[in-house]
């Protein structure tokens, strides 16, 4: 069986790659909202200086404004870090909700660029299973990546989880139906190798334009 | 009369705070929260600057320069980024833009680029 490492390979690399590079662009997009208003508290205290009125509520805005985007960056930092630690163990009980949840988060700005919204389908239950939580974070992205390819412009995608028999299953649900032909180059090599690795079944279905990642319980 | 800017970018409080520094050093400012908004604005009013984002969601940077530029081959466009790499700036330059400022901007550059711009238009 091949190890952890060797399954993450170069793909596994451009995954984080790509998912760091995501975050960091949106951490500079906060910088960028932090830096203007603080360059407009600089410019307020020039205009005292040349005689001008201070409005205190308007400076007590711009003050709230940073406060804000701080709290936006520290919630970016925290998925950043939970996204991180999803690799430090080969195995271990994952809550398939909250894995969903962080990859909408990491996703949803890539998504958004193509005009794509990603919503989490209604958490009808708790659903945890015992997993490689990095693998399955890169074949859920490499399952966003397919249907954000076949769909159209300002249409949603939702993606769910549920429990099953013998493990549980995850859903992505799309407005529009996939073509067979499209259907057919699903998975990729890369995709099925990883779901080769958490032993488990993917299905492009033409018919309800639906993907489904069909997981055991518990990952050998 | 002042220099007009078009700021282009669909982070709504980055915006706001630039398009009120912008006003302060005595410019008159239109904002767009797409790309789709602001080609609405350029083919019906005259700007001596676009100022915008390089990835917007409903277009991408190259692509919404060239629209533009279709727009009005003489409009100056400054693209902003969160990383200015060489290819990116040497891509934004061949397709037309004025300057590709990396995020958070020089303002004070970008002020007198601006007002060297509007001095010009004035000229001609």
């Amino acid at each position: 069986m091949q190890s952890v490492e060797d399954t993450i390979g170069v793909a596994g690399l451009r995954f984080f790659g790509k998912m760091s590079a995501s975050i960091s662009h949106e951490i500079k997009n906060v910088l960028a909202i932090i830096n203007e208003n603080a360059g407009l508290l600089k410019d307020y205290t020039l205009m005292v200086e040349k005689g001008l009125e201070l409005n205190p509520h308007q400076v007590g805005a711009k003050a709230d404004k940073i406060t804000a985007q701080v709290a936006r960056a520290d919630a970016i930092i925290k998925k950043m870090n939970l996204f991180a630690h999803s690799i430090d163990q080969d195995r271990q009980k994952t809550d398939l909700n909250a894995t969903l949840k962080l990859m909408i988060a990491l996703a949803e700005r890539l998504a958004a660029i193509k005009s794509i919204k990603l919503e989490l389908s209604a958490v009808s239950e708790s659903v945890s299973i015992t997993t490689a939580p990095f693998i399955l974070e890169n074949l859920i992205w490499l399952c966003l990546e397919f249907a954000l390819d076949q769909m159209e412009e300002e249409s949603v995608l939702k993606l769910g989880c549920a429990k099953t028999e013998k493990g549980a299953l995850i859903r992505f649900e799309q407005p529009g139906q996939f073509s067979g032909e499209l259907a057919a180059g699903f998975p990729d090599d890369a995709a099925a190798s990883l779901a080769s690795a958490l032993q488990a079944d993917l299905l492009a279905d033409t018919e309800s334009g639906e993907l489904v990642i069909t997981l055991p319980d518990e990952m050998q | 009369m002042s220099a007009k800017v078009l700021l282009v970018d669909d982070e709504t409080e980055f915006l706001e705070a630039m398009a009120e520094r912008l006003v302060m050093r005595g410019m008159t400012v239109a904002t767009a929260e797409s790309v789709y908004e602001a080609l609405q604005m350029v083919a019906t009013e005259t700007f001596d600057a676009v100022v915008m984002d390089f990835m917007m969601p409903d277009m991408d940077g190259i692509k919404a320069l060239k629209a533009l530029k279709k727009i009005n081959p003489e409009l100056h466009v400054f693209m902003l980024t969160g990383y200015a790499t060489v290819e990116k700036k040497k891509e934004a330059l061949q397709f037309g833009a004025a300057a590709l400022f990396e995020k958070p901007a020089n303002l004070e550059l970008l002020t007198k680029i601006i007002k060297r711009v509007h001095s010009q238009n004035r000229n001609q």
